[in-house]
């Protein structure tokens, strides 16, 4: 017997505008943590003095409701429905466009997205234009991680297609290149995802996902866990520092997330997340 | 670190006592200009329209502020990465543009033109927009409102804060 669930629509559009409400003034604590962390043992007068705006704007964002950064972003979700989870009164797509409209409303939030993006690139004032990722799960549940991704940040991606007998330190290599060469771009300190294995596209999401694992963890598998912090060991040590400006920490955590892929085929893909991380999720 | 205060428009002078890694707490007018309006200014360069303001008295702030929420002087202010700006940045100081705030690195062009100017290009801390916006005591929208976030706005600063990058 299937145990179908259904669930009032209003409930789903509560949870999501609560969940753009915490985020949008409020990165990430693990990284502001970090970013504390970081500043109380920073000498270099550069790197410390914007270490401490980092964290007087995590002050000033909360106490005054307002964004944390200019750019609140696009808005990003992974939807894991489960096949038994069902709607009563509406559909799940069109409560998530209308809850995050009503939010960019709400909080005063920057349209950031336009129409199209070669010819007028017509900013879009009337809905937020979410990017919605889904996947169909057993149960009756639904997941949601939502997460807010500046441009900047988004701008620094990288995507590789390596030939199969690239090693471990390659892999690390490609990366703190790639991390270095960005410099202060993307507004570090940085979270960097990574992708590796799946295919093309797969790799891609692969990446954004492991963005928004929680800041700091460890991949389970040992040997990607000693990749993860040999990668931020070394993007550290290179010294490109906040907002590039040679001092204090660069990336303050690296997830790494794999998938089978083809024999033929390594893909690799990064994915950097600015300072000011924002995501969060809920399960109904 | 050094920390100057300087109230703009720059005098060549003041440029010329700032290094890189200098901290400078900034006073006066700022106008905003990302992306779009980087075009539209280039444009009017190059057709011979005259700009809507006087280049050499300019600060601009490579910034899309957030709206307004009610009650506030305005919403969140912080810079967009300037490597976008660099196709249009060495005509804007060929016109006499001295001062840029943004985040991240220039193009080799554009540290040749900014050298060669003698400009400034100076880096706001990103991604720290609430924090920023404490520093802005006045705030409105100066051209071309149909662009939203990427309108040019003016705004008054005091004692906001950047580095010398070059």
């Amino acid at each position: 017997m299937r145990n179908i669930l259904f669930v009032d629509s209003a409930l789903l559009h509560e949870k999501l505008l609560e969940a753009l409400g915490q985020i949008y003034c409020r990165p990430d604590e693990t990284v502001l943590n970090l970013i504390r962390e970081y500043e109380a043992k920073e000498t270099h007068p550069l790197a410390k003095d914007m270490l401490q705006s980092i964290l007087r704007n995590a002050d000033v964002a909360r106490e005054q409701s307002l964004p944390c950064c200019q750019d609140t972003g696009t808005p990003v979700l992974f939807i894991r429905k489960g096949e038994d989870f069902c709607l009563g009164d509406g559909d799940i797509m069109s409560t998530i466009e209308s809850a995050l409209e009503q939010g960019w409303q709400k909080y005063h939030l920057r349209r950031s997205m336009v129409e199209e993006p070669l010819f007028e690139r017509k900013i879009i004032q009337d809905r937020p234009a979410p990017v919605i990722h889904w996947e169909n799960v057993p149960g009756n549940t639904l997941e949601v991680k939502l997460a807010l991704k500046g441009g900047g940040a988004e701008n620094m991606a990288a995507h590789y297609m390596l030939p199969t007998s690239t090693t471990a330190e390659e892999v690390v290599e490609k990366v703190v290149t790639h991390v270095v060469n960005v410099g202060g771009q993307p507004c570090p300190p940085v979270i960097v995802g990574i992708g590796l294995g799946g295919n093309f596209e797969s790799s891609a999401l692969l990446a954004k996902r492991a963005l928004l694992e929680p800041t700091g963890r460890a991949h389970p598998d040992v040997r990607y866990a000693e990749l993860e912090q040999k990668i931020l060991n070394e993007i550290n040590r290179c010294g490109k520092g906040v907002m590039g400006l040679g001092a204090g920490p660069t990336a303050l955590a690296v997830h790494i997330l794999t998938e089978p892929c083809h024999i033929a085929s390594l893909p690799l893909a990064v994915n950097l997340d600015c300072h000011a991380h924002r995501h969060t999720g809920f399960t109904l | 670190m050094k920390t100057h205060k300087f109230t703009l428009p720059l005098s060549p002078n003041s440029i010329r006592l700032l290094s890189p890694g200098d901290k400078v707490l900034l006073s006066g007018t700022l106008y905003t200009a990302r992306d779009k309006a980087h075009r539209r200014l280039v444009d009017l360069i190059r057709q011979g329209k005259p700009l809507p303001f006087k280049l050499p008295e300019t600060a601009i702030f490579y910034c899309g502020p957030s709206p307004i929420p009610p009650g506030k002087v305005c919403g969140s202010i912080g810079p967009t990465t300037s490597s976008r700006m660099d196709a249009y940045t060495p005509i804007l100081l060929e016109h006499g543009l001295r001062v840029m705030i943004g985040k991240g690195e220039r193009s080799p062009e554009v540290q040749a033109a900014v050298k060669q100017h003698q400009a400034l290009y100076l880096v706001a801390t990103g991604g720290v927009a609430a924090y920023l916006s404490t520093h802005v005591t006045k705030f409105e929208l100066f051209l071309w409102p149909e662009l939203g976030a990427e309108a040019i706005y003016k705004m008054e600063v005091a004692d906001f804060p950047c580095y010398v990058a070059l």
